[in-house]
């Protein structure tokens, strides 16, 4: 009994005495002087998947360097942002007057970098025949004013399921403000956890249709989107159609720095700008960034350096 | 020797500081309940507590916010519910298998295996729900989508279980012997026994398990979130014009959309202050629940909790 | 005389067809009883059913995922190749934390509850206050530990405030089994103790707590399953996504297990990929809580056993 207890207290303050022995003391909350080793990134379902995989082979190149990658929403990103608890927040959606404002009261300085381009890849079960859909069709499908596929063609589909990202992802925010122009959502729609949870619910329903970044689509027919019935109808899975701003829900993918980013920071910055880091952007499923997107944070650059 | 006087500080001292321990749950609790008040008070302001309890449009992220729980409510209830339904029985039938019929070999194997289902992480019934109960619900109920209340249901009277049968167990031992042989002196059987005395006697201590494993039940995070599909509509549908809960439809609880929204929102915002009136809402409902239980123990043990 | 006989002998009769009667009810009542148990025996056993049916899809999707690389390599390959130890290391600091900040207090606690406090009403509300923070769902708590640790007290999303939080969810576990450890040491050992002359605290520190050791321990340890497998509350207070190298210091994110399930199963990018890892996860998590758990159970069967009084 004693003898058991006795190993239990030793396993306990070896362990204990391991973690306190890795503090060097270094009494400071999340950031200051880690900066020079350690980058932690949060947020953003759609780019978490990205985000790591930079980080990865950035340690690889970089071994002693640590980047911390946190997942949730662009909002989680973007509200430890405001509260000075990440170095970089990932986001899949503008941050707003309000968040930049709040930053700012809380005393950290928010500059916003360009790094990746996503479609927006609208999906339905593979045995779906509707292949093309226009804007104005994808708000009446998502506000439940058209709720069956037979409006569509398709007699045998059935009422329509409607698959949405919750309100916390950039991703739903975006699509919320440039498809849905902030009407509610259908009654019944399905708001998953992730774009992936998406991604296997229309694996599994026939009648089901919901949106995601174009990296997560597998084993799902994504549907050619018109801007109106006069255009022509673009796929997201070509790279060309979001590049020439042909498909209609494409959409810039942000980094936001704690500051000037410096040091490690702005290494890692350097790295997914650099042509490595584009290549691993398609790795993910995402498109590079066009000329123009690299011109803007050239610009930004040469106004804080 | 020291003197009497040092003696009596440092044995009041002593006192003192198991006083304070004593009082630590005191000051946790109403920390936390003053704590929620008061962040969900800025949103209460705003917003009004009506809106929160009798309407059932959650939208606070959309243009035109809404912020009434009383779907989310209805769906947390709706699911403890069922849960109910199933390990109430369940429950209260193993515990008295166990306290009154088993020979003690199974007894002791009953009980260790009851403990081993008290500490199954919830995320794990809640991978389990995802991986195989929602594809048995939708291939038995001809859905498209598995996720549903009842799939939350089912897995929550699991999680249900261990609090029902271990406080019922509680109750049934305490059945004082000298009602039992005086059944027993009459002539009843073991069965009369259990059915007329035991139960009867034990009743309001199984109240109390019941409660305890209602609260349970809605307190539970990760199962229902995994498990559910969190759709935000009202959990109702009409069966001959009599509204009645549904259960084969995706419903989304109080405790899901704290986990889905509590990290990601900007800090400081009416959405923000909301989701701690959620936490409120949970609170005061599971100190209810407890509170209820409580009296029925207290009743049990006639009055000296 | 023979009257007599006739008698008793009809008086036997009757008694016979009456203990005939009283048997054919038994056998009645015997069979019904039967029935009954049988009905009682099939559900509990339900029960052992159902936890053989969970472990049974966990092991058969996880099994062939488990190997030693699987335990000690950091995840590769946007988790979709090697292992998960970060997050195996991570769940064994945060536990063992959370036992060092809640077992003082719980069983400070304790002590004063059994020892010390009459009958009075602050006791009774302490209790009540117990009672109900057992009760509080653990995404409040997430929400109390996000409020204070992380945001007001400024240690941030991290491995301290994640500990801290999941601590306050223990206490009450914890308060309620070093009680009933106290309970059960004999009455006369303090008596005998205060009679020689001890104080109070003398008592307790030689004579009580020495001999409530082994209820506390497994009391402990069951509180550090249950925080092992606890994800709401460090949802939001400071598990990473991916980290693949374990935390350096108290301010540091970390990797959980649980955590680590619920984002392999509902957030990653391919999930249909990962789900042997999510099986595997799940696996080891479940090993873990389980093996923790025996580990309580045990003491407890050693220290019936070798009772002294």
């Amino acid at each position: 009994m004693k003898k058991i207890l006795a190993a239990l207290i030793g396993v306990f303050i070896l362990v204990i005495g391991g973690v306190t022995a890795g503090c060097g003391g270094s009494g400071d909350a999340g950031s200051g002087d880690k900066r020079d080793t350690m980058v932690e990134i949060q947020g953003s379902d759609t780019m978490v998947n990205l985000n790591q995989n930079w980080a990865e082979n950035y340690m690889d190149e970089n071994p002693e360097k640590y980047i911390s990658v946190t997942g949730g929403g662009s909002g989680t990103g973007i509200a430890s942002l405001i509260n000075d608890d990440v170095d970089i927040a990932g986001s899949s959606r503008d941050m707003t007057e309000e968040e930049i404002g709040d930053a700012r009261e809380n005393d950290v300085d928010v500059y916003e970098f360009l790094v990746a381009q996503d479609g927006l890849a609208v999906g339905v079960h593979e045995d779906n025949p509707v292949e093309d859909l226009t804007f104005a069709e994808l708000k009446e499908i998502f506000t439940g004013t058209v709720t069956d596929w037979s409006d569509f063609g398709w007699d045998e589909g059935g009422e329509i399921t409607v698959y949405s990202r919750q309100s916390n992802s950039g991703t739903y925010v975006y699509f919320n403000e440039n498809v849905m122009d902030g009407e509610d959502w259908a009654d019944d729609a399905q708001f998953m956890s992730g774009s992936s949870a998406i991604n296997d619910a229309l694996n599994e329903d026939k009648s089901g249709i919901g949106y995601y970044g174009v990296g997560y689509v597998d084993g799902v027919k994504a549907i050619n989107v018109a801007y109106d019935e006069d255009s022509d109808y673009y796929t997201p899975l070509d790279a060309e159609n979001i590049n020439e701003g042909n498909y209609p829900i494409a959409r810039p993918l942000y980094f936001y720095t704690n500051g000037v980013p410096e040091g490690s920071v702005k290494e890692f910055l350097d790295f997914v700008l650099s042509d490595r880091g584009q290549e691993l952007v398609v790795d993910a499923g995402f498109y590079q960034m066009t000329p123009e997107m690299h011109e803007v944070n050239e610009e930004l650059f040469d106004e804080i350096y | 020797m020291k003197s009497t006087k040092t003696l009596r500080i440092k044995n009041s001292l002593i006192r003192l500081y198991f006083t304070i321990n004593g009082a630590l749950a005191i000051i946790i609790l109403l920390m936390i309940f003053f704590f929620l008040l008061n962040e969900g008070y800025p949103a209460i302001k705003e917003i009004g507590l009506g809106e929160f309890l009798f309407k059932s449009r959650w939208m606070p992220s959309s243009g035109d916010p809404g912020y009434g729980t009383l779907a989310l409510i209805l769906s947390t209830l709706i699911v403890a519910f069922g849960a109910m339904v199933i390990s109430i029985p369940w429950g209260i039938v193993t515990a008295g298998y166990i306290s009154e019929i088993a020979p003690k070999k199974i007894q002791e194997i009953l009980k260790t295996t009851i403990e081993t289902l008290a500490v199954f992480p919830s995320v794990v019934l809640g991978f389990i729900a995802l991986t195989t109960v929602a594809p048995l619900v939708a291939r038995i109920f001809g859905l498209s989508n598995g996720l549903t209340a009842l799939t939350g249901s089912i897995m929550l009277s699991v999680m249900a279980l261990p609090t029902i049968i271990s406080i019922s167990e509680d109750a049934l031992n305490s059945v004082p012997k000298e009602y039992k042989e005086a059944a027993i002196a009459m002539g009843a059987t073991r069965w009369e026994v259990l059915k007329k005395v035991t139960y009867p006697s034990a009743s309001s201590g199984i109240l109390a398990a019941v409660m305890l494993g209602f609260g349970r039940a809605i307190g539970e995070t990760m199962t229902v979130l995994m498990a559910t599909g969190n759709s935000l509509a009202m959990p109702m549908t009409d069966i001959h014009g009599i509204p009645f809960p549904d259960f084969l439809t995706s419903v989304r609880t109080l405790t899901a959309t704290i986990a889905i929204e509590g990290s990601d929102v900007p800090w400081g915002s009416i959405h923000y202050h909301s989701l701690f009136v959620v936490g409120a809402i949970l609170f005061v409902l599971t100190f209810i629940i407890n509170l209820i239980a409580d009296l029925a123990i207290n009743r049990f043990k006639g009055g000296n909790g | 005389m023979a009257n007599l006989s006739k008698k008793k002998y009809s008086k036997n009769i009757s008694q016979i067809t009456h203990s005939l009667e009283t048997h054919r009810q038994f056998a009645k009542k015997n069979i019904k009883e039967k029935i009954n148990f049988g009905i009682f025996a099939f559900v509990a056993s339900s029960a052992v059913l159902t936890v053989l049916v969970l472990l049974g899809i966990l092991v058969k999707g996880g099994s062939g995922v488990i190997s030693i690389e699987f335990i000690t390599q950091m995840p590769m390959s946007q988790m979709t190749e090697g292992g998960i130890y970060s997050a195996i290391m991570g769940t064994v600091y945060l536990s063992l934390l959370t036992l060092l900040f809640s077992l003082p207090l719980g069983v400070g606690a304790a002590i004063y509850l059994h020892e010390w406090a009459g009958k009075g009403f602050f006791v009774r509300l302490i209790r009540l206050s117990i009672r109900n923070l057992a009760g509080v769902p653990s995404i409040v708590y997430g929400l109390f530990g996000l409020g204070i640790f992380a945001a007001t007290i400024g240690f941030g999303t991290s491995l301290l405030s994640a500990s801290l939080t999941l601590a306050l969810m223990s206490l009450p576990i914890i308060i309620t089994a070093s009680e009933e450890a106290l309970k059960a040491v004999p009455q006369e050992f303090r008596e005998a103790s205060i009679a020689l002359g001890a104080t109070r605290w003398e008592t307790i520190r030689y004579q009580v707590l020495p001999y409530a050791l082994p209820g506390i321990a497994t009391g402990s340890i069951l509180s550090i399953a249950r925080a092992a497998g606890e994800t709401a509350p460090i949802i939001l207070t400071g598990a990473a996504y991916f980290l693949p190298y374990l935390p350096g210091s108290l301010f540091d994110r970390f990797m959980a297990l649980p955590y680590h399930l619920y984002i392999l199963s509902t957030q990653h990018s391919q999930t249909a990929v990962v789900r042997p890892l999510a099986y595997g996860t799940a696996l080891v998590l479940i090993a873990i809580v389980l093996l923790v758990n025996a580990v309580a159970i045990y003491i407890r069967y050693r220290s019936r056993k070798n009772k002294l009084w």
